[in-house]
């Protein structure tokens, strides 16, 4: 049997119970791997469920700097009977199986094109400690001992992990340090360490990798630091997976650093509102009165706010809300990663409704986005809304660091306060007086005698009087359209790369791949896979909706152009179709729904196979008969 | 009616301390139906905002959907007003109250935005104790709809098309007194004399305060048979009534001795409860609810000030918000700068 060989390429997993201690030893062994320098990328693929059922925790190695995920597993490490026939069936040939031997393996459970190293964990963990609990979380921590001697992590670094996590509780350092002993030492005798696959400090990593001051954060955290820094006060909100740690992390940060220092009092306020519509509404509510206001909700929070966004972008008030979409419909799969709301985000409401996106793909866009996303709700006063998604918000992902210019001032769009409304004759709230279809707003208290005016969902003329007549009505709609054409030059703009050389080009089609989000990474590695084989794809990275003027051309650019996104019916495809006015066969799509985040691999074959099949002969349209 | 609103207005109308007179506290012409008893009510909030010497401008009036959520166009045009969604009135004020804690913030809400659609929120808001005035005018029927039962309408009542309605009313005031509301008072929009009053010590108190109001729909649930017509009201009232007395002012109604209460709010004002019956206590909640229930029972409708808790603390207060309003913190409080970014940037490292 040919084993799988590699430094710093590889794919580990981790088969779990969930509510067992699982995560943080998990985290323990990425961490101490992103520590040595090694680009690596961990995802948690967990039940939506809290003690019980069965949870993955999937770790990419790679030293050309890959966060997306590849496909296919080359160790196994498995601790869950209940899933442990999908877990060895999962391991590629020359892979291996790390299990706990305590009982013996079920025969069926035998491969003979991979390698099996048992350690009796159960037993070694009731031999060495006396309270199940302990029994229970240790046995994770020695078999992160254990991995540590297969794949050559430094113990070192493992030891000072947990000297900064548990920082002067030196009886949990020891108990830990003593069970990973425990783990190394067990695999150092039993078996020949280390692996054919594993881990080298500097290595064949690559020099810009090696070179930079990565941090590992998850998207959720950096969006709510972005909520900080962005000037945020006002937070509103309803608990739902996988949105409900943004708002944490805001807490969190925000008792840091928002603290009056004469008073000790909050200068923010965070409520955890009866429901999403609530939540959507006090937002409103904030924005309207001058303050800058989040929500973060997932999929079902998005319809329950769906009516409130209308009132918001007729009405023309700043909305900041971060959507970290999950698999839907409905209650779908809380805890499955999927970019499956592009539509619904897009058009949410009733009537002729458009919405300012954003599309972070690493947690510095996240943080970026959302300081972002203030300043383009207040200078567009209509709502923005940030696609996150499960994968980025949850996982820890190796990032560049944040940055903040210290020059950095909040745009506050077009407000005028007491002075400016003295100084303006004629002020109509919904004039548009600079034709960029964004009139003056002005704030509740402002001004004795100007500026009120009466903020309604129904419509109204330039001087927000109530009106219904026709054509009051249609002004004010093409105006918001007009708008939206401006916002177009304010958003981030899409990213491109040079194209790919390919010396011998096996198509004379010129071909192109777009892509957002979270499956931009492992979009860019299948490019460069399927450039091996002689396929150069140029790339266009989206980021922002309205889109850009460069995306039309992108497209015109291109004879074939592969939309690569995860969700069921090509969302982002029909968006595209829908306001470029492309014609839909110039866009094939490459999709992912199964709620694990797409590979490279997956893309990759998607792409091979669309381009070794013929175009299908156009089937006639038979005449309708009565 | 008229649709053209006379800019002439006597030249020596009173003036308040503010040096306004009560043409500032003008709204937009009405629309509603002539006769309406929502009409009465913008009137008393204006004279309400006018005696108390509310700035215009420091006024900010909420509303759902519904003919009462429109009636703040009608009432202090020189402040921001927010029509916003059906039954979602109390979180857009919830907002607006964390963002700038400085205004006096009035809501006009109906009985179907409030007792059916907004129900959730509505609790919620007693919940949170936000500081705000809340009326409903409470008239039984959905107006703009033409006349449907709404959940307000009185057991047995007929409705304008001749049903008779087989479900039982949600009493508002007796719900939000069993939610903890610090403020709870039910009016009738016919008895000036109570409302105005009434509204000013609501808006003097220091959280969340209710207002019931039986507001008669004279187009659809005026007739007989209909639990909230004019005739049925004014025949059933037992009303309280009482005079508000602004802080640093000494005028004191004479009452007859034990039947007079006095209470004083957070602001330092007085609000003068002449009472119905002399075992009445505004400053019990379990009897107040048993004194509203009774009178439910005996077919009365007990109006005034049924409940009050002059020292709550209310939203901004329980979250702990500093005293300057979140929405004039410029960057320099809210932005912590580069230096701690590069120490969050170290420490996930």
């Amino acid at each position: 049997m040919k084993q799988i060989e590699g430094i710093n390429d590889f794919v580990v997993k981790f088969a779990n119970v969930n509510g067992s201690g699982s995560a943080s030893a998990n985290h323990l062994f990425a961490k101490a791997i992103f520590r040595m320098g090694i680009p690596v990328s961990p995802r948690n693929i967990f039940p939506s469920n809290i003690q019980g059922l069965p949870t993955w925790y999937e770790v990419r190695v790679s030293s050309k700097g890959y966060l997306g995920r590849r496909g296919g597993v080359d160790l196994m490490l498995s601790v869950n009977p209940q899933s442990m026939e999908k877990d060895v069936a999962s391991v590629e040939p020359g892979g291996y199986f790390v299990y706990d031997s305590t009982k013996p393996l079920a025969p069926h459970l035998k491969r003979d094109d991979i390698s099996y190293f048992g350690i009796p964990l159960t037993e070694m963990c009731m031999r060495e400690y006396t309270t199940p609990r302990l029994q229970q979380l240790l046995k994770n921590v020695v078999y992160v001992g254990a991995m540590a001697a297969l794949l050559d992590i430094e113990f070192g670094v493992l030891k000072s992990l947990l000297n900064d996590q548990f920082k002067g509780k030196e009886k949990l350092i020891s108990s830990n340090v003593h069970a990973l002993e425990m783990g190394y030492q067990h695999a150092t005798e039993t078996f020949s360490c280390p692996l054919p696959i594993r881990l080298q400090r500097g290595g064949n990593v690559a020099p810009h990798i090696l070179e930079s001051e990565h941090i590992l954060m998850n998207g959720n955290t950096a969006a709510a630091l972005g909520a900080i820094y962005g000037g945020a006060t006002v937070a509103a909100w309803y608990p739902i997976t996988p949105s409900t740690s943004v708002v944490d992390a805001f807490a969190k940060y925000a008792e840091r650093m928002r603290i009056d220092p004469g008073t000790g009092k909050r200068n923010f306020a965070i409520v955890q509102a009866e429901d999403e519509l609530s939540a959507m509404g006090m937002v409103v509510g904030a924005s309207w009165n001058g303050a800058r206001a989040f929500t973060a909700t997932s999929g079902p929070g998005l319809s329950l706010m769906s009516e409130f966004l209308g009132l918001a972008y007729f009405a023309e008030v700043p909305v900041v809300l971060i959507d970290v979409q999950r698999s839907g419909p409905s209650t779908g799969m809380p805890t499955r990663s999927q970019q499956s709301d592009i539509l619904a985000a897009a058009y949410a409401s009733h009537g002729d409704t458009k919405h300012v996106l954003l599309f972070p793909a690493t947690p510095r866009e996240c943080f970026d986005m959302t300081v972002q996303s203030f300043d383009l709700a207040e200078q567009l006063q209509t709502p923005v809304i940030i696609l996150s998604d499960l994968d980025l918000g949850m996982n820890d992902w190796m990032s560049p660091p944040l940055e903040w210019d210290d020059n950095y001032q909040m745009n506050r769009g077009k407000v005028l306060d007491a002075d400016g409304l003295d100084k303006t004759e004629n002020w109509g709230r919904y004039m548009d007086v600079d034709g960029d279809g964004i009139p003056y707003r002005t704030l509740p208290g402002t001004h004795p005698t100007k500026g009120a005016f009466f903020t309604r969902g129904s419509s109204k003329n330039e001087m927000a009087v109530y009106s219904e007549l026709g054509e009051d009505y249609v002004q004010n709609m093409d105006r918001l359209l007009r708008k939206f054409e401006t916002a177009k030059t304010y958003v981030p703009q899409p990213k491109t790369h040079p194209p790919i050389k390919v010396t011998k080009p096996k198509t004379k089609q010129k071909l192109g791949a777009l892509f957002f989000g979270t499956s931009a990474s492992p979009a860019y590695e299948a490019v460069e896979m399927l450039a091996e084989e002689g396929y150069p794809i140029d790339t266009m990275r989206i980021r922002a909706f309205p889109f850009h003027i460069s995306l039309d051309e992108f497209i015109h650019g291109h004879d074939r152009v592969f939309v690569i996104e995860q969700n069921r019916d090509g969302q982002m495809r029909r968006l595209i179709i829908n306001e470029c006015e492309i014609p839909p066969g110039k866009l094939t799509p490459v999709l992912n729904y199964s709620g694990t985040p797409i590979t490279a691999r997956d893309i990759a074959g998607q792409i091979r196979q669309a381009l070794n099949t013929k175009k299908a002969d156009v089937v006639p349209l038979h005449t309708e008969t009565v | 009616m008229s649709y053209v609103m006379p800019k002439f207005r006597h030249p020596n109308l009173p003036k308040n301390d503010l040096g306004y007179t009560i043409a500032d506290y003008d709204g937009s012409i009405s629309t509603l139906c002539a006769g309406c008893g929502h009409d009465s009510i913008s009137a008393a909030i204006r004279n309400a905002c006018f005696l108390s010497s509310i700035p215009p401008h420091r006024i900010a009036k909420l509303s759902g959907i519904g003919c009462s959520s429109k009636t703040p166009t009608y009432f202090v045009g020189k402040s921001h007003g927010f029509n916003s969604v059906h039954g979602r009135m109390p979180s857009v004020a919830t907002g607006a109250s964390l963002a700038n804690c400085d205004l006096t913030y009035i809501g006009v809400s109906g009985d179907g935005d409030t007792a059916s659609i907004g129900m959730g929120q509505f609790i919620h808001l007693i919940r949170r104790n936000v500081n705000m005035t809340y009326l409903v005018a409470n008239n039984g029927c959905y107006g703009l709809t033409k006349g449907q039962d709404s959940a307000t309408a009185d057991l047995g009542a007929v409705s304008k098309y001749g049903q008779t309605n087989p479900f039982d009313a949600i009493d508002l005031a007796s719900l939000a007194m069993l939610q903890g509301a610090s403020f709870v008072g039910r009016s009738f929009s016919g008895d000036k004399e109570q409302l105005e009053p009434l509204i000013r010590a609501a808006m003097a108190h220091n959280g969340f305060a209710f207002i019931d109001i039986v507001s008669p729909c004279v187009t659809f649930n005026n007739h007989p048979g209909s639990g909230k017509s004019y005739a049925e009201t004014r025949e059933n009232l037992d009303a309280m009534s009482m005079d508000f007395v602004p802080m640093r002012k000494e005028i004191r109604a004479q009452y007859d001795a034990g039947t007079t209460q006095g209470v004083t709010l957070h602001d330092g004002s007085v609000i003068h409860l002449h009472k119905a019956s002399a075992d009445y206590r505004t400053d019990d909640r379990t009897a107040a609810m048993i004194s509203t229930q009774k009178a439910k029972d005996e077919g009365r409708l007990l109006t005034g000030l049924l409940y009050l808790d002059p020292n709550t603390q209310d939203l901004n207060q329980n979250l702990r918000l500093a005293a300057r309003p979140l929405n004039t913190l410029g960057k320099d409080e809210l932005c912590p700068g580069s230096r701690v970014l590069d120490s969050i940037n170290e420490g996930l490292r």
